[in-house]
């Protein structure tokens, strides 16, 4: 065609990214890689290897190493020697190290961009001015961090050796993630990359060794899921970070519930994005183009439910069909390409499949006339509209460029629906009224809330999920609490394995209190006879029985949770009120205290019971004073607005108390979560649950509103399977010993419950240093970004 | 947000003036703009958010990039979509005359025989001129396709008295301007009079007769983009022929946010009336890149038909001579200077 003719079509016509230096870079490697491990390139053990394609036109790329649980040994193993050495260099060392690998990966960003749109298929331009500028981003930030770990995290110490498992959507982008913080805070890592694509990390590796970071700082080795799985499973590994399924986060959560394993998990989500009558419709229409035709839909915190007001339903739809017709399909590596293509065959099937299930299922299906590339794995834009809750595409993650359409009234509806899924990872809100769109942002259950925008990232604002969309950020102060513990944790001894006093048939004793002084269940702010009907005894650590309590069953937890959960307006209680709500608990067992102290010496001993109680007052002063202080952040990423890290409760928490100090173990733990406005059920010291008696008194004099705190007596290890298993149960604390520990997290993958345990390690409930104050108050809460940007 | 409005029932009193389709977006083939009664709902209901036009603008920049022989096509586009600018207190008769000169051929004959594109016959879509020098530019262009167009309104702060500045209007048209450049009284969005900025425009409309009316907003004074939206709309419904970013004098002047927005009104405009209204990017447009990045725009949101010079201009002085060079360079491989081509 000539340029007079070209002159008449006026066609974009092909920009395509030259991509021989990413093909030089191949060649040079043969096209062939083997694992990073110790500083350098290690042939796999098992010789085996396993090619990587180009999903554009299905070319190889290169043969990676199929890693094996040898391969991850030798990784581990030399993560491990590298640890003290890197872990005793000066914060100012580490800081150099992180710093020149983001002046690394700058100087090198096209060779990334171009690598990562190769292997991944999404479009140049957004691994070009998205995925590695946010990359470099990371390492600066992080090295930032490395500088003030010091000053900003004292008596906190690494985790150790932590094992990484990233997914392909985000390849060198989601390493950035993991590793940047890892290193920042002083541990070690061994990286596996996800299968699809492993070669932006490999290529990270080499920059690692230009960087001259010690040997076996950073380990890398690729593979498939049984890689993944060995790495998971390795005993020396001290934490788990993974981002992927939520399918894969469950199996993760299993495979480390019987270790000391820190894990966080970021997982999938089906993120409403919600438009208000009020919005400024074309943008939102833009903000769609960025949340759910974003790499190809196939992002985590997609935007893959939208949510719209009636009134503006129909324009709407019209205005998304529009903006779909302009957008451009096509090789990624062309620079004027919007959509580019599924990372994988497997990926394409699963899309098809979906979105042939959502049209049987009633679904209206809407795709714009594009042209797609004849080779290659592509998927057009589509809309899915005439889709209800109960539709499989508006439950379901499709990780793929389907957009599921719809409607709602009321702002409370829309709420509703939003909040309608396992998932919560992220949300959009378009309002051009701040009162509705902050009101709506406060509402959703998301880690992330953007107003008026879409899919911003920034290293410093933390980011992850509620609900099964995982827990723990990356990114953030918050993120940097993941790979950091308290110094005294890992050396606090072990607990002994519980073991309740054995019966002694002397009750014809002089010192027999009121054996006649049967403990009821609370619940819902009301005292409750147990629904099995039983009692079980409780004795003195010398065998003499003290009283008796109810035997709680599955189904005084079930009412317990039920009350808890109706009781959730105490988190939009102003943390004033709670502050003097827990001021008046204080003022009233301080009035107490001789009788409480009294019955409690029969099973710990006058002087520890003097003590519970002394430090119990003071424990209470102390959540009392951080209800209104522990408060959010407002963090700086580089754009015009403000991203607002609220710390927002957990929801309903179920606390499995301490044995061995039935006051104050209590107190350390039911008060922090709920002086920031969580709704509790608490199981009590098993060895002496007559304290209930006491604490309901309490609770009951102290205008605590009913359903906040609940106590269920019974056998911890019971009442524990079944808060674990409760889905309507969002947190679950124990702190017993090792075993009751695993069993805790093992049973809490039903909805992915945030678990928090002692290890089986003793903590110094006497001691206020270890025993009260941020780190129980960073677990009783989760961090919420809301990113507003602003400017008129 | 406008929604449903049927205005294509009530334009059937209002028959079009040419009757024949000028445009089309997404398939629908579009009137020329014959005005619609004031609808204050609808201006009132405009909404828009800075920040995310402003992000919409940086990835559509990043979005699309034209290259090789493409590159050089959008070049001449641009070219043929210009309106070759004179603006300035020393403008002289002989000055126009050079400029009228340039606008029959921006681009010298080696480079026309080169791209092979002798058969366009390329030309800029007018010239622009203060009233004093039309006579002139119709004399230099006589027989060259070229229009005239003409700044009017007390240009180009628009403050002189409504009677003055309509009378401004059709002597210009009288002696023969084909398009006049008229400026809106900022104060009227300032106070959000939207009646008597409507009945301001339809009175320039009326006095312009057949002449083409391009309504210059000045955004860089209207400063906010709500009041560069609102103002779009109202100029429409009053009549534009064409809506216009900017004077050229204002501090700021055609950024691409504003024309993003101003462009959205446009389709919007067209959407809910069956009625086509252009489009002048005016001012601060220097680059062959910027031209291409709002030809890329106006592709993007209003489609093929906002390419051609019916209904998209720019406005510059400057932009022509960063064209030619990149258009050398598009021939020879090699970096061209500025003084190997001819001046306006």
């Amino acid at each position: 065609m000539s340029i007079a003719e070209k002159f008449v079509t006026m066609e974009y016509g092909p920009a395509p990214e030259d991509p021989k230096e990413a093909q030089a870079w191949l060649q040079r490697h043969n096209h062939r890689f083997g694992n990073f491990i110790n500083g350098s390139w290690q042939t796999p053990s098992a010789g085996e290897y396993f090619d990587t394609a180009d999903p554009s036109n299905g070319e190889k790329l290169a043969s990676v190493a199929q890693g094996s649980s040898a391969d991850i040994d030798a990784a581990v193993k030399a993560a491990r020697s590298a640890f003290p050495k890197w872990r005793a260099l000066t914060p100012h060392a580490r800081a150099r190290y992180l710093y020149a690998l983001a002046r690394l990966v700058q100087k090198h960003s096209r060779l990334l961009a171009v690598l990562e749109t190769m292997d991944n298929g999404k479009p140049i331009r957004e691994s070009r001015d998205i995925d590695i500028p946010l990359v470099a981003r990371h390492f600066y930030y992080h090295a930032g961090w490395a500088q003030l770990l010091d000053q900003e995290f004292p008596e906190y110490e690494p985790c150790g050796v932590v094992g990484q498992i990233i997914p392909w959507n985000f390849p060198l982008l989601m390493a950035a993630w993991k590793i940047a913080p890892a290193l920042a805070t002083g541990n070690t890592v061994v990286l596996k990359p996800a299968e699809f694509t492993p070669l932006t990390a490999l290529a990270f590796a080499e920059l690692c060794q230009e960087a001259g970071l010690p040997a076996g700082v950073v380990n890398i080795v690729t593979g498939d899921g049984s890689t993944g799985e060995a790495l998971v499973k390795h005993s020396d590994v001290d934490k788990i970070a993974f981002t992927g399924s939520t399918e894969v986060g469950r199996a993760i959560r299993s495979a480390t519930a019987a270790t000391p394993k820190r894990l966080s998990l970021e997982l999938g989500g089906k993120s409403p994005f919600i438009i208000f009558d009020d919005a400024d419709l074309d943008s939102a229409v833009e903000g769609l183009v960025d949340g759910i035709w974003f790499n190809q839909g196939q992002v985590c915190c997609a935007g893959s439910r939208l949510l719209m007001q009636e009134s503006i339903a129909e324009p709407l739809i019209g205005k998304i069909r529009e903006r779909m017709r302009t957008l451009r399909i096509g090789a990624p590596l062309d620079k004027a390409i919007d959509i580019g293509a599924i990372v994988a065959r497997v990926q394409l099937d699963r899309i098809q499949r979906m979105v042939g299930q959502g049209v049987a299922e009633g679904a209206t299906c809407w795709q714009p006339e594009l042209l797609l590339p004849s080779r290659g794995f592509y998927y057009p834009p589509t809309l899915l509209t005439n889709v209800h809750p109960t539709s499989i595409v508006a439950q379901q993650e499709i990780f793929g460029p389907v957009l599921a359409a719809m409607t709602f009234r009321t702002p409370r509806e829309a709420v509703e629906l939003a909040n309608n899924t396992v998932y919560g990872l992220a949300a959009c809100v378009w309002s051009e009224n701040i009162n509705v769109a902050l009101d709506v942002a406060a509402k959703l259950k998301a880690g992330v809330v953007w107003v008026n925008c879409t899919n911003l990232f920034d290293a410093s604002c933390g980011f992850g999920g509620y609900r099964e969309s995982g827990f723990g950020r990356e990114g953030g102060k918050e993120g940097l609490l993941e790979y950091l513990q308290p110094t005294w944790f890992k050396n606090a001894p072990r607990l002994p394995a519980a073991q309740l006093p054995a019966p002694k048939d002397d009750e014809s004793a002089a010192s027999t209190p009121a054996i006649d002084r049967t403990v009821k269940l609370y619940i819902g702010g009301k005292q409750a006879r147990p629904d099995s009907g039983y009692s079980m005894e409780v004795r003195s650590p010398d065998g003499h029985l003290l009283g008796e309590a109810s035997l709680g069953n599955r189904k005084d937890i079930r009412n317990a949770v039920e009350a808890a959960r109706k009781a959730e307006g105490w988190a939009r209680a102003t943390a004033h009120n709670r502050a003097q709500v827990l001021y008046y608990c204080a003022e009233n067992l301080s009035q107490r205290r001789d009788d409480v102290v009294r019955r409690l010496a029969a099973a710990v001993g006058a002087k520890q019971a003097a003590a519970e109680l002394d430090l119990g007052i003071e424990r209470i002063f102390s959540y009392a004073a951080w209800a209104d202080k522990f408060d959010g952040a407002v963090h700086n990423p580089p754009f015009r607005n403000i991203a607002i890290a609220m710390n927002e409760p957990l929801g309903t928490m179920g606390i499995i108390c301490p044995t061995e100090a039935p006051l104050l173990g209590f107190l350390s733990l039911v008060l922090p979560a709920i002086a920031m406005g969580n709704t509790v059920v608490a199981v009590p010291s098993e060895a002496y649950p007559l304290i209930t008696g006491d604490l309901y008194q309490l609770f009951d004099t102290s205008d605590v509103p009913g359903g906040v705190v609940n106590i269920v007596t019974g056998y911890s290890s019971q009442l524990l399977k079944v808060l674990d298993e409760h889905d309507d149960v969002d947190a679950l604390w124990s702190f017993g010993d090792e075993a009751s520990a695993s069993a805790a997290k093992a049973m809490s993958v039903g909805n992915l419950k945030q678990v928090w345990t002692n290890e089986g390690r003793a903590i110094d409930w006497f001691n206020p240093k270890l025993a009260e104050g941020r780190w129980f108050l960073e677990h009783a809460t989760q961090v919420k970004n809301i990113w507003v940007p602003y400017g008129e | 947000m406008p929604v449903d409005r049927n205005y294509p029932e009530a334009t059937h009193e209002m028959p079009p003036r040419a009757g024949a389709s000028i445009a089309t977006l997404s398939d629908r083939s579009l009137l020329a703009n014959a005005g619609i009664p004031l609808d204050l709902n609808w201006v009132r209901d405009v909404r828009v958010n800075t920040s995310a036009v402003e992000r919409r603008v940086q990835s559509q920049v990043a979005r699309r990039s034209v290259k090789k022989e493409w590159q050089a096509v959008w070049l001449l586009r641009a070219i043929s979509c210009m309106d070759l600018t004179t603006l300035s207190g020393d403008d002289t008769d002989e000055r126009v005359r050079r400029l009228c000169a340039k606008a029959r051929h921006p681009v010298q004959q080696d480079l026309v025989q080169k791209l092979g594109i002798e058969e366009l016959q390329l030309k800029v879509a007018a010239v622009c001129v203060y009233h004093v020098f039309v006579e002139t530019a119709l004399h230099a262009l006589e027989g060259s396709g070229v229009r005239v167009a003409a700044v009017s309104t007390g240009f180009p702060a628009g403050l002189s008295p409504l009677a003055e500045r309509v009378a401004e209007i059709r002597r210009s048209v009288e002696a023969g301007a084909h398009e006049i450049d008229v400026v809106i009284t900022r104060a009227h969005v300032f106070g959000g009079r939207w009646q008597a900025l409507y009945d301001e425009i339809a009175a320039f409309k009326q006095a312009c007769g057949a002449a083409h009316m391009k309504v210059i907003l000045a955004a860089g004074d209207l400063l906010t983009l709500r009041n560069v939206a609102r103002a779009s709309v109202v100029a429409m419904m009053a009549g534009a022929d064409f809506i216009k970013t900017s004077t050229g004098k204002e501090t700021t002047n055609a950024t691409l946010p504003v024309g993003l927005v101003m462009t959205r009104a446009i389709r919007e405009y067209a959407q809910q009336t069956g009625m086509a209204v252009g489009f002048k990017a005016a001012g601060g447009i220097r680059t062959a890149k910027q031209s291409t990045d709002w030809l890329a725009m106006m592709k993007d949101e209003l489609g093929d038909s906002w390419m051609r010079a019916e209904l998209f201009r720019f406005g510059a002085s400057g932009l022509l001579g960063d064209i030619e060079r990149q258009l050398e360079h598009h021939v020879t491989g090699r970096y061209s200077a500025e003084y190997r081509h001819p001046i306006a």
